[in-house]
């Protein structure tokens, strides 16, 4: 027989649970943004500590090292002037062939850096949280990138802070491409080891499809979520299912997802 | 030195969870991130009243649950579980022995993630689980039974600091004196 303070405390934390699982929706989002905000000045001290680090890395980095990264960029920079110029040759003629046959004209990419700071700390979620929120014009299903591929998608949104699922989590599928072949399938939540955070599954390809190890993947387009031609991934190998009547590879992220310090929020 | 024992107890509760939520390195290399909180709530289920094991239990599992993507509040159950039943028993266990420290440790932990995904599952979530699983639940098991001995030494070092010593008596007594003359 319980005694009575256990059982007092006992029936106090069953109707907490009872009383949290049946909040609706918006209210324990409020309520999960409310208790995570208590974490808001260790994340803002790890991040200025992260930085002071930088700072003193980059004091300590000799004069000579600097005025050859700074020549190594120059070059650089003068190649990209060329190849802009190229480019903006290619979307005048573009606009103009598109204007020709009456097409939609595809709008430019906007992106807004954000922190990351912090992951999920659970093993069986795909997660982070970035420090822009809907004051900076978040809202839930904007892109996450980084300039080497797809990183996921923004799943809730607080004030000041934002959650993002990322590709391999169950909870969310990308329509994909393989632009070599033209094929098209989903990227699912992946089935390696976990110590290979960067690989994913890309399923529902077809029995006799040609993918083959080394072909590109990209997102589709379809669905609205995502705009077409963002770079996911590489194929790494593909296997028969469902008794050779479906394929699936397994797909090499672009994007480390090991380690994300900022991320690129795709805005509308 | 109760409420003090209690705010070091939640303190180290809100810190594990930060760490977890901001510390990469376990599962970069491992695959799996360590979860302290079973661990720390083996130590308070074996020093504290069950009044401290709810605070730990709602307030850890808040925590937790706040800044992953689980449902809030299913951490509170299986934390609340562990310590209810540890705290039942705490007069059997050797609270002393690093052993028993480190089996209670890996148990709980053990039970933990089995207990939360069982619960997650029966809620219609639909988390990341394949084989690979096994392996991230050994390694909890595996951090949390290391962790469970060193906390203890932690929060024993916390109690020297802050509590009051137990006062040292002399062997001397003044009536078993031997009274010597000056011959």
């Amino acid at each position: 027989m319980l005694k009575k303070p256990n059982l007092i405390v006992v029936i106090l934390v069953a109707l907490v649970v009872v009383v949290l699982f049946h909040l609706p929706g918006q209210t324990v989002g409020r309520f999960k943004l409310a208790i995570s905000g208590l974490f808001l000045p260790l994340f803002g001290l790890a991040g200025s500590s992260h930085e002071a680090t930088a700072q003193v890395r980059g004091a300590l980095v000799s004069r000579r090292q600097l005025v050859e990264e700074a020549e190594e960029l120059k070059r650089q920079n003068d190649q990209l002037q060329i190849r802009l110029q190229q480019e903006q040759a290619t979307e005048r003629e573009n606009a103009r062939l598109r204007a020709a046959f009456a097409w939609a004209h595809s709008t430019r990419w906007q992106l807004k850096l954000s922190r990351v700071i912090a992951r999920d700390p659970s093993n069986w979620w795909r997660a982070i949280q970035i420090d822009l929120g809907r004051r900076d014009g978040m809202r839930p299903n904007l892109p996450v990138l980084t300039s080497a591929g797809l990183v996921g998608k923004i799943s809730g949104v607080g004030e000041t802070r934002s959650q993002v699922v990322l590709l391999g989590d169950p909870s969310l599928r990308v329509a994909a491409k393989i632009p070599a072949s033209g094929e098209t399938g989903v990227i699912l939540s992946s089935s390696s080891a976990p110590q290979e955070n960067n690989m994913v599954d890309l399923g529902y390809l077809t029995g006799n499809s040609g993918v083959t190890p080394g072909q590109k993947v990209q997102t589709w387009g379809g669905g609205g979520v995502f705009p077409e031609g963002i770079p996911i991934g590489q194929i790494v190998d593909v296997r028969t299912t469902e008794y050779g009547l479906s394929k699936e590879a397994r797909v090499q992220l672009s994007a480390n997802l090991n380690s994300l310090d900022e991320v690129w929020v795709m805005m509308p | 030195m109760n409420w003090l024992h209690t705010t070091f107890i939640l303190a180290a509760a809100y810190l594990a969870v930060f760490v977890e939520a901001s510390w990469n390195l376990p599962r970069a290399i491992l695959g799996a991130q360590i979860d302290v909180l079973p661990a720390l709530m083996v130590y308070t289920a074996l020093t504290n009243d069950i009044w401290v094991i709810a605070a730990l239990a709602i307030g850890g599992g808040l925590c937790f649950d706040a800044v992953s993507a689980n449902p809030l509040g299913i951490s509170i159950l299986p934390l609340f579980a562990i310590g209810f039943v540890i705290d039942g028993a705490r007069e059997l266990l050797l609270r002393e022995s690093r052993h028993a420290q480190f089996m209670l440790g890996a148990a709980a932990c053990a039970l933990q993630p089995l207990a939360t995904l069982f619960l997650m599952l029966n809620l219609g979530s639909a988390p990341l689980l394949n084989w690979h699983t096994l392996w991230q639940w050994l390694v909890m098991i595996v951090g949390g039974a290391l962790a469970t001995p060193l906390l203890f030494a932690m929060f024993d070092k916390l109690h020297q600091s802050f509590d009051y010593q137990p006062a040292t008596q002399s062997s001397f007594r003044p009536d078993r004196e031997i009274k010597r003359g000056r011959l």
